[in-house]
């Protein structure tokens, strides 16, 4: 596996200002930070991840095993739009697999993936707590319900414009 | 609240300390709870199961290794439905894990085999289907094997509770969680210092050594080459144990017999470079303290403490000692000293050590250490690998007579031999330097205040009112850790000296000795130590004849010129493409 | 006028609530015939906002502009109705008249009939089961009749982001009558009211409470566990996004009884709207000082944060969940010591969900006898349930514990869409089990529940119908309790791997003799053996079909066939000759060319290229396509 180890040295300037408040006490610090870091960076590079972990005094290794533990950090650069399909046990029986293939197929990538042109990156979520109006997916902050599959390419190219 | 309960396990009442687990209890009466994540000297995690018991009244089954004992419990180690789901469990575990048991180095020596054969586990009902993880490689010290690894954990809370370096992690989650350093780099591009700690607590083929058992069968079997073999007074205390010896068995004579056997021109003793290293050290304290050097100065033979402080400590490099290991020590005397004395083309000579520890490999690569022109140190053997060589020749190590090393390195006194216990660097320092500054021995000989086992200890030892100097020892990284952040805020314990060991318990528990669970291991071997000591005509260091012969036809004074061009080192801060500090 | 000034007595706060009720002064129900002033209250919970109640604000916006009516008419954006089947939702006061499904290009002729006329708009209302009687006022509609919603009792009744409308309807009365009472006695009045947490096994919240009163280490916190993961479970989202103050009053009330003095509220990142509302009621709470220093003038202090989760359902393990706080790895640990002993940094620490704090402040204001009155005598009070899946009204419904499956499923959300046959209901999420028909009778609460082999979890209910394969629902569950696996202890993380395995050699038409028994037998071990409660529940949507649909998972085994035609590798799709037209409808849509035939002649599917995507049945005007 590789991870990204971007060519060009990455600002590492925003990160800093991240940092400040947390630096007096870094005590449960971590994840914050993280969160913040990726909605800055839109993922997490190696150096940025290096720095936190000196930064918060965390060993760089339990800052790898938290960014690999949860679903919502991500290694390498994501699309412009974050597609999220909705796995749940609702959405399931109400047909939440085929708007996924609909959207794999639409998009021509697996979940998991960046479209080559990184204008999508395809995920599954387990439960989005709309069930009333499964199936659902989420583009970006948008939630869009009572899917069929005839919907999708026309919400996602709406989302290109 | 009583200090003991009183509980039945499997019928049998115990009375057990009240803060004893389960697993402590059934000890008490014999009962044996198979384990796999749990070890000894960590703290326990209860995330194997293999150890699950029912316990009345419990609503699930109960890791033992982690519950405390109660008033009245009821404990069933082996009743069928415990012992449905134990095999179960370990079916579970065997199934992903490599089935090339007969090929690996920990095959006879695995608590996985161990634990699933006592349970009679005959066939394993599920597919191998494990993605491939490559192995690392990437270090002359320590190989990783991740396919074999299952999760336990120990080798994660060893690296960061005992030795404070967190090298490794759990990452990713279910199926796909591994243990791994950050970004599934190797180890040789991560901050790892080699200490092996991890391989010693691994209780599969996950975590070995880089064997280097080829290159020496290949000097040895080279008729241009003349092999000689310096042994770490730590490997003659553990040697037997993979013949079926007891820790702490000392097996002197027969190791040197074997190596002999095994075709090894010639056989030396380290605690005679270790008294070399005594008195290098010794005089160097001794200028530091009266010519204002800067101190505190910390001992540098430990290659693990050596590459954790140019990891993490750059800053501290100048309290470092400058003189060599004696391993280092050791091969470049035997290419200069030993070589014009017998007259052998150095270039032909082999240096082959036989060390307790994995880092001495890296050691023994580093290019600052071959002032003579030539490597210090050639082939780093660990004790396991000697071992395994012994086996290979066919050598039945008990049958062997005891046999001496060889003239000229060939004797240590007792204070080289005690370099193996944590605090005996100190200690025999502290005996020749007594001699230099009070032009007398000291008495007694021993120092029993920087001896034991607490993680970091401190003496004063007053020098007859010539001086006075506060020592610290301290072993296992985690506990360097804290000294070194103490000498960062400007030491406010006034040490003057300290002795530091990468390995807890010193060199005798190092990463390259064989692997024993019993906790009391390190114990038994750092006594036979002391015992060896006692037992030695001379005791300190500037009193071994040998190396009273060095300095007169060779050396000079030490820290002389040419000791110091021979026997002296420099630091240099370790940039490995991960860092952490 | 209203202020976020700082309170300094109870006094005070009685004081803001006068001053305050105004703003609810049109809710109610009497619409008097020549109706000046109106309140129009928009969902904008998750599901009504997808569904584009912005818009329609901004459209109804506008036409209240267009006929000058600003004077007369608001708008107030509120929390979840519960009623998302219908969303978006749009409710004119007074008179409580309720439109579903409405577009914005509804919206200037809902403003003239409504206020200009004083009449409704017929078309818009619920038309009710039968499709033929509109339904006018909330109070009209069996769905919200047949609840008791007291825990909702604001949602969608107020509005979230505004603190004022909370104080009016009563808010932080809860903690004003606890501060006189003393720590003691409000610690007795929630043990005496026998609440049980909301979130999982149902331990008496009380009980837990009085364990970490009793711990002397400090600080002590007081967590909200609003990690809400189960599959088809948002009671928790909607109770965050309608009324955030409640749940931030019971955590109040709960550090007052126990001497906590901090606390977190930890939320699913995936709930950006919940987390928006709870952050403004925080701050909001904070200027008023209900949350901070000296409270209401006692010398009591709470301090209070968001932290939000980053996804990893076993976070709302509890001891995972603090691990998460700490910016570790989520993974549980051995129990005991407990969190009330040894929980967050290793200091005493309580956590109840969203559900259970919402419940508290009513407890102390009403009395623990009043809380009884609901419920049944070892669940007392009432629950939220979610339910979704194959049923008519798909919704929250909050109702006394204690009424049976069946007024759930078939009173208040109105059976099964398209008149289908009910199979089963999944209730408690990935922990929980699958129901059978002939369950449906028993009464629902904590012990009902666990002594069917099911659990109460967070009160998910998903009904499925004869069209769904239990064999692939089981599947379906494994597969997310497997992805969701920490992966520390050997028995779920190995187990639950292997059970997939089976499962899906099953469902893909390879299943073998001993393959039941092997889950069983897994199942145990997972069950006895794992390390927390997610590897120890994870067998039991398993266990409960095996249990009661075991001669769907014998079909499939046996005679390689899927009772309900979902398993695609079970199914065929065959042409009947007799009927097809030969038209070539199907034959041009079939993604993968599978079908061959001639025009005006009977066509023919070719089962190795076929993908079972049902595409051609689907086409066909003929019915001349069948799933064996």
């Amino acid at each position: 596996m590789s991870f990204n180890r971007t060519a060009n040295a990455i600002d590492l300037a925003p990160l800093m200002d991240i940092l400040k408040p947390y630096k007096q006490n870094p005590r449960g610090a971590l994840i914050p930070v993280l969160q913040q870091a990726q909605d800055v960076y839109g993922y997490l590079p190696q150096e940025v991840l290096e720095t936190i972990a000196s930064e918060l005094r965390v060993p760089v290794a339990e800052v790898f095993g938290v960014v690999t533990f949860y679903a919502q950090f991500h290694l390498n650069p994501r699309g412009k739009n974050i597609v999220r399909v909705c796995q749940g046990t609702a959405c399931h029986v109400r047909g939440g697999a085929g708007i996924l293939e609909a959207v794999s197929h639409h998009l021509d990538v697996k979940p998991g993936e960046t479209t080559k042109d990184l204008n999508f990156t395809l995920e599954t979520v387990a439960c989005l707590g709309a069930c009333g109006l499964a199936p659902v997916m989420m583009v970006n902050e948008n939630t869009h319900g009572r899917l069929t599959p005839d919907d999708i390419p026309g919400i996602l190219d709406s989302y290109l414009a | 609240m009583s200090d003991t309960v009183t509980l039945t396990i499997d019928g049998q009442k115990v009375t057990a300390p009240a803060d004893a687990t389960i697993l402590e209890a059934a000890k008490l009466v014999g009962i044996n709870i198979p384990t796999l994540c749990y070890h000894p000297l960590l703290r326990p995690e209860g995330s194997c199961r293999v150890c699950v018991c029912k316990v009345t009244k419990a609503r699930s089954f109960i890791p033992a290794c982690i519950a405390k004992v109660s008033e009245g419990m009821e404990v069933f180690t082996n009743d069928p439905e415990v012992l449905e789901s134990r095999k179960n469990i370990v079916e579970l575990l065997l199934a992903n894990h490599p089935k090339d048991c007969l090929a690996c180095s920990r095959s006879g020596n695995c608590e996985l085999q161990r634990v699933a054969n006592n349970l009679g586990i005959r066939r394993v009902r599920y597919e191998y289907n494990r993605p491939e993880m490559e192995k690392d490689e990437s270090n002359p010290c320590i190989v990783r094997d991740p396919a074999k690894c299952i999760l336990c954990g120990r080798c994660v809370r060893m690296c960061a509770e005992v030795q404070g370096v967190s090298i490794y992690s759990f990452a990713y989650r279910g199926l796909n969680a591994r243990v791994t350093p950050a970004f599934n780099l190797g180890l040789g591009e991560v901050s790892c210092t080699f200490c092996g700690q991890c391989r010693k607590v691994c209780p599969t083929g996950a975590i070995t050594m880089k064997s280097d058992i080829g290159r020496a069968w290949q000097a040895l079997r080279d008729p241009e080459k003349i092999v000689m073999v310096q042994t770490a007074p730590s490997v003659r205390v553990a040697i037997s144990e993979p013949f079926g010896g007891k820790p702490g068995d000392i097996a002197t004579g027969q190791m040197v017999s074997a190596l002999r056997r095994l075709g090894f021109d010639r056989v030396f003793d380290t605690n005679w470079s270790a008294d070399l290293t005594i008195m290098e050290e010794g005089h160097e304290l001794v200028d530091r303290v009266k010519n204002g050097g800067v101190l505190p100065m910390i001992t540098s033979c430990s290659p693990g403490w050596i590459n954790f402080i140019e990891l993490y400590y750059p800053d501290l490099l100048p309290h470092l000692s400058t003189a060599k290991s004696p391993q280092s020590m050791f091969g470049a005397m035997l290419k200069t000293y030993y070589a014009q004395k017998q007259g052998i083309d150095p270039s032909k000579i082999v240096s082959v050590s036989v060390m307790p520890c994995t880092a001495k490999k890296f050691e023994a690569e580093r290019r600052e250490l071959s002032a003579s022109g030539f490597a210090d140190t050639d082939i780093v053997l660990t004790t396991t690998e000697l071992a395994q060589m012994i086996k290979e020749a066919n050598i039945s190590f008990f049958a062997l007579p005891e046999d001496d090393f060889d003239p000229l390195m060939g004797v240590g006194s007792g204070a080289g031999n005690i370099f193996g216990a944590t605090g005996g660097v100190m200690e025999a320092a502290m005996r020749t330097a007594y001699k230099v500054i009070t032009g007398e021995d000291m008495e007694p000989v021993e120092l029993e205040a920087v001896r034991g086992m607490e993680g970091i200890r401190e003496a004063e030892v007053d020098f007859r009112g010539a001086l006075k100097l506060k020592v610290a020892v301290a072993h296992g990284l985690a506990n360097a850790r804290k000294v070194c952040d103490m000498i960062r805020e400007g030491n406010p314990r006034g040490w003057n000296f300290i002795e530091i060991m990468a390995c807890p318990g010193g060199c005798v528990n190092g990463g390259g000795q064989p692997i024993n669970l019993d906790a009391d291991t390190p114990r038994l071997r750092i006594e036979a130590l002391y015992r060896n000591d006692r037992n030695l005509p001379v005791r300190r260091s500037h009193d071994n004849p040998e190396i009273q012969a060095l300095y007169r036809d060779f050396l000079g004074a030490p820290n002389s010129h040419k000791a110091h061009e021979l026997l002296h080192t420099r630091y240099y801060e370790q940039y490995r493409s991960c860092r952490s500090k | 006028m209203l202020e976020l000034k700082r309170l300094t007595s109870v006094d005070e706060l009685n004081k803001l609530q006068e001053e305050a009720r105004p703003l609810l002064g049109l809710r109610h129900y009497n619409r008097a015939a020549n109706q000046e002033k109106y309140q129009i209250l928009i969902c904008g919970g998750t599901g009504c906002t997808s569904s584009g109640s912005m818009n329609i604000r901004d459209a109804l916006q506008a036409a209240i502009d267009n006929n000058d009516l600003h004077d007369r008419v608001n708008i107030v954006v509120t929390g979840c109705h519960g009623f998302c089947e219908l969303g978006p939702l749009v409710i004119f006061y007074p008179g409580g008249i309720f439109y579903v499904r409405v577009q914005p290009e509804d919206a200037e002729e809902l403003i003239k009939t409504t206020v200009l006329e004083g009449k409704t708009v017929e078309r818009l209302h619920y038309q009710g089961r039968t499709g033929k009687t509109p339904r006018h006022s909330y109070r009209d509609m069996l769905f919200y009749n047949l609840q008791k919603r007291l825990v909702l009792r604001n949602c969608g009744r107020i509005d979230p982001e505004n603190i004022f409308e909370y104080i009016a309807n009563g808010g932080y009365q809860g903690i004003a009558k606890a501060l006189g009472m003393g720590r003691e006695a409000t610690l007795e009045e929630v043990y005496n009211s026998g609440l049980r947490g909301r979130g999982g096994a149902g331990f008496p919240t009380g009980l837990k409470w009085k364990f970490m009163a009793a711990e002397t280490a400090e600080p002590k916190y007081m967590l909200c566990n609003a990690d809400e993961g189960d599959p088809g479970a948002f009671m928790d989202r909607s109770v965050l996004e309608g009324d955030p103050n409640a749940v931030i009053e019971g955590m109040l009330i709960g550090a007052w009884a126990t001497g906590a003095t901090e606390g977190y509220v930890y939320v699913r990142a995936e709930y950006p709207l919940a987390i928006k509302r709870l952050g403004i009621a925080l701050a909001e709470a904070e200027a008023l000082g209900l949350i901070g220093d000296n409270i209401l003038g006692s010398d009591f202090s709470f301090h209070l944060k968001i932290k939000q989760g980053a996804g990893a359902f076993v976070c709302g393990e509890e001891t995972a969940l603090m691990r998460s706080i700490e910016g570790k790895r989520g993974m549980p640990r051995v129990r005991p010591p407990f969190p009330a002993k040894r929980g967050l940094w290793e200091k005493p620490t309580v956590l109840n969900n969203v559900e259970t704090f919402a419940n508290v402040a009513r407890i102390i204001t009403d009395g623990a006898e009043a809380f009884r009155q609901d419920g049944t005598e070892k669940s007392p009070g009432t629950k939220i349930f979610a339910v979704t899946g194959k049923v008519r009204n798909t919704g929250l419904v909050e109702i006394p514990m204690g009424v049976s499956m069946r007024h759930i499923i078939f009173d208040i959300c109105a059976g099964i869409k398209n008149e289908n046959k009910f199979k089963a209901v999944q209730i408690g999420g990935p922990s929980g089990a699958c129901l059978p028909a002939s369950m449906l009778d028993n009464p629902v609460d904590y012990d009902s529940l666990t002594a069917a082999g099911a659990m109460m979890g967070s009160g998910g209910l998903v009904v499925v119908d004869e069209d769904t394969c239990m064999v692939d629902l089981a599947r379906f569950f494994l597969t997310f309790t497997q992805a969701e696996s920490c992966g520390k202890c050997t028995p779920c993380r190995e187990g639950s791997k292997r059970m997939l395995e089976i499962l899906e050699r099953i469902c893909g038409g390879e299943g073998r003799d001993g393959d039941i028994e092997e889950l069983e037998r897994l199942a145990h071990t997972m069950r006895t053996s794992s390390l927390c409660a997610l590897g120890q529940t994870a067998p039991n949507p398993v266990l409960s079909t095996l249990r009661f649909f075991r001669s769907e998972y014998e079909a499939h085994i046996h005679d390689k066939k899927c009772p309900a035609g979902v398993c695609t590798k079970l199914l065929q799709y065959r042409i009947d000759p007799e009927k097809c037209k030969g038209c070539t409808l199907c034959a041009r849509n079939c993604p993968v060319g599978a079908i061959t035939g001639k025009v005006r002649e009977p066509h023919l599917i070719n089962p190795n290229k076929c993908i079972k995507c049902g595409t051609c049945m689907d086409k066909c005007k003929h019915g001349a396509i069948s799933r064996v």
